[in-house]
């Protein structure tokens, strides 16, 4: 396959695995914000929290000077100015597929076609008018049919190899975030275990926005916990949006690809793979969580770069 | 020529031809809203499926749809026949030119062309001189344009050799009308089409002598107007779009560059101008093209589709000699008429042209795609003032014909069918043999009156149905 073409497919699935955790990001932050709070009152900080998040907090402060939830949405969400609000991703995407869709199925390329075309009827509209809530869905049902599309009629061969391998470094990093940012927010005042409802609202809000809810309530049995979500989160392998899940599949997914020319890309997989399959949690919270996820995603970031110079460069 | 049009589905009494009677029985059957509705729900699938073309010089490249009309042109087998014989000589006469103008030039030696119309054509390029092609063909892939004048005569309004496009909305249009309109289908035999994209990937595997050579679609890019066609394709013969950057030159070879390491590309179906080919050899500002590719060319090492040089036959300068080419290298006698034209680089043809410019039709050359010419009839007065300073200064970069009453059909707008004037580019494949598929690219002009088909003008499409004879 074309390194340029790869590059494409990769880029492409990498953009929308994004924005559908941009619309997981925005969906908790939303469904806090509209919480009680304690001490600052209008759920202003919460509703920062993406934009946190994504490092694009200083960019937004620098337009618009002060928190203003309407703002904040519209810019993490609709702004075609700030380029990595989820309109952007989407925009991306598409014009990664348009690039390469003599190489993706029909079904692939009208599904992020036809996304694109609603997303600018939505950025028409405004949020607001749509409804923030709808508007996370919309997003998230478009990816599970990009998903779907994909799993369900690209050939089994290098194109869906690369289209996958962007879909789990970019989730890998997404749930790492998410959950830093979460802790951070809890840890920096109280205890892990702490049982206050506060942080069963906080932690229960993102297991929801990671589809994780259920999978916690099946394995643990409990009201949700750092330490547990943590496990959940980086160590169980079950679950689908966990690291050791995502770099399970990287792992398998480079070391099928042929050629010599990924070996750095390969080795760097397994040993992330290996290290995580065989940490427990424990260990984790004795390294300290924040610097513990702080590490592995720099890690993720030297597999990205490696896969980079091994196939999608025009050198 | 007469002035009167040719109507494709009613003759001059308004009586329905026969091959259309089945369509039209269909058409007064099914109700107005159903139709409006189909035609809707085709436009929305064109835009989901990303079926679109840009407009240059449109700053933002937005991508537009090309109308489809829901209306096909049909046109009975026998019909059909001829033009299919039309074609294929004009494309054999056309290549054997090419070889003979890039070889021994015996054609302009038996002085029946002026050499300096071919040696001093700027699409005439020495590089190719006594460059030997494998089977001798120089243009693979050949669209060639024809209209019906008001008599029902088909007359060839030009020969497309470069980078003929369309054959995407031909295969389009029949997959939309077939899921759209299936009953249509079922009541008559239409030929089917959909083997080009096989047919096409014959031509240029047997474009080389290799037994399955790697062949290769060359795109100059997403921003091209045509891209959606190269996209599609490449998808279609399983091919990899390469971008001039994905190619490199090394010992005279070309390579791609893939995730498992370079591979040798044996044939390039290339969809950008020779002149951005390679930077090396031709215009060095070239961003689009591969530095060496001309070498690697020349030494035989990989086939460009169609060859480089092809233009020289396709200029509007040449094409008043292609029947002459007929009879010069076929013996035989030409199948399809050219259209008249007056040359005016010729003094005594330009003071006609002059003379009558509202009556004319007057185009560039060079030009392609609808842009710089002037339809006499359907001018303002200052508009043909404009133009005449502009072909006073430059005469032998126009050419001059009649305007031609372009035979007309019943097109979908507004929800009744009021009649529009169209034309046909059949797609003519050389490889092994000249051959094509049964059909072509109708496009439509949708405005009222006018004669001008192109996308790029507020052209449109319909599908082409090739039917058995009606008794």
């Amino acid at each position: 396959m074309l390194s340029r073409t790869a590059g494409d497919l990769y880029w492409m699935a990498r953009y929308l695995e994004r924005a559908e955790n941009l619309a997981r990001m925005l969906d908790v932050s939303y469904s806090l914000s509209l919480m009680p709070q304690d001490g600052s009152g209008n759920g202003l900080d919460e509703l920062a929290m993406p934009l946190l998040i994504t490092g694009t907090l200083d960019d937004y402060l620098k337009r618009h000077g002060r928190l203003n939830a309407d703002r904040m949405l519209h810019f993490f969400a609709l702004d075609a100015e700030n380029p990595a609000s989820l309109y952007n991703c989407l925009a991306s995407a598409r014009s990664n597929a348009h690039a390469v869709r003599g190489r993706i199925t029909a079904d692939i390329w009208e599904n992020i076609n036809a996304t694109w075309l609603e997303m600018l009827v939505i950025a028409d509209k405004g949020l607001p008018h749509y409804g923030i809530s709808r508007f996370c869905e919309w997003v998230k049902d478009r990816s599970h049919l990009f998903r779907g599309a994909t799993i369900g009629t690209v050939l089994r061969s290098d194109a869906y190899s690369f289209i996958r391998i962007g879909t789990f470094l970019e989730r890998a990093d997404n749930t790492l975030r998410l959950l830093d940012a979460r802790y951070k927010l809890m840890g920096e005042r109280e205890d892990p275990d702490d049982r206050s409802a506060r942080a069963y609202y906080q932690w229960s809000a993102l297991l929801r926005a990671l589809s994780s809810f259920e999978a916690f309530a099946e394995l643990y049995r409990g009201s949700p916990r750092a330490r547990k979500v943590a496990e959940l989160l980086l160590l169980r392998s079950e679950l689908p949006r966990s690291l050791s899940s995502c770099l399970e599949e990287l792992q398998g997914i480079l070391a099928s690809l042929p050629g010599d020319n990924g070996r750095p890309a390969k080795r760097l997989a397994a040993e992330l793979d290996a290290r995580v399959r065989y940490t427990v949690i424990d260990e984790v919270f004795e390294h300290g969580l924040h610097d513990w996820i702080t590490e592995s995603i720099e890690q993720l970031q030297e597999l990205g770069d490696a896969i980079h110079s091994a196939y999608l460069e025009v050198a | 020529m007469s002035r009167s049009f040719y109507d494709e589905m009613y003759d001059a009494n308004g009586n329905c031809r026969p091959h259309y009677q089945g369509f039209e029985r269909w058409l007064l059957e099914t109700p107005s809203d159903v139709l409006a509705q189909r035609r809707r729900e085709a436009d929305l699938l064109f835009h989901r499926a990303g079926i679109t073309f840009t407009l240059y010089g449109d700053a933002q490249g937005t991508e537009r749809l090309i109308p489809f009309d829901t209306i096909p042109r049909s046109m009975p087998l026998s019909e059909w026949k001829v033009i299919e014989a039309g074609c294929t000589q004009r494309v054999k006469a056309l290549n054997l030119f090419l070889n003979d103008i890039y070889h021994e030039q015996r054609i302009l030696k038996e002085g029946l062309i002026p050499s300096e119309q071919v040696l001093a054509n700027e699409c005439y390029q020495k590089v190719m001189q006594g460059l030997d092609l494998y089977r001798n063909v120089y243009a693979h892939i050949a669209g060639v344009d024809l209209v019906r004048d008001g008599d029902g005569t088909f007359y060839v309004l030009e020969d497309n050799l470069r980078t003929p496009s369309g054959v995407s909305y031909m295969l389009e249009d029949r997959k939309m009308m077939m899921r759209l309109f299936p009953e249509l289908f079922a009541m008559q035999r239409i030929a089917p089409i959909n083997h080009y994209p096989n047919m096409l990937l014959e031509t240029l595997k047997s474009a080389c002598p290799l037994d399955n050579p790697c062949v290769v679609v060359m795109t100059p890019g997403r921003y091209n107007s045509a891209y959606f066609e190269h996209a599609f394709l490449a998808r279609e013969m399983g091919v990899e779009l390469v971008e001039g950057a994905d190619l490199f030159v090394r010992d005279e070879k070309v390579y791609m560059r893939t995730t498992a390491g370079a591979k040798q590309v044996d044939v390039i179906y290339r969809r950008l101008d020779d002149a951005f080919l390679d930077p090396s050899a031709f215009r060095k500002d070239s961003v689009l093209g591969v530095r060496g590719l001309l070498g690697a060319y020349r030494s035989g090492n990989v086939v460009l589709a169609n060859a480089v040089g092809t233009g020289v036959a396709d200029d509007k300068s040449i094409y008043p000699f292609v029947p002459d080419m007929i009879r010069f290298y076929l013996s035989e006698e030409p199948i399809l008429s050219n259209v008249p034209t007056w040359q005016c680089r010729k003094p005594e043809d330009l003071s006609h042209v002059l003379a009558h410019l509202p009556e004319l039709v007057v185009k560039e050359t060079q030009g392609s795609g609808g842009y710089g010419m002037l339809v006499g009839p359907a001018a303002t007065k200052a508009e043909i003032e404009a133009f005449r300073e502009r072909l006073k200064a430059n005469p032998a970069a126009y050419i001059a014909q009649p305007t031609l009453s372009l035979s007309t059909c019943p097109t979908f707008i507004e929800g009744k069918n009021p009649s529009r004037h169209i034309d046909l580019r059949p797609f003519v494949l050389s490889g092994m043999e000249t051959r094509l598929v049964p059909g072509g690219l109708t496009r439509v002009a949708l405005r009222e009156g006018s004669l001008v088909v192109n996308s790029s003008q507020g052209g449109g499409t319909k599908d082409t149905w090739i039917v058995e004879d009606c008794e």
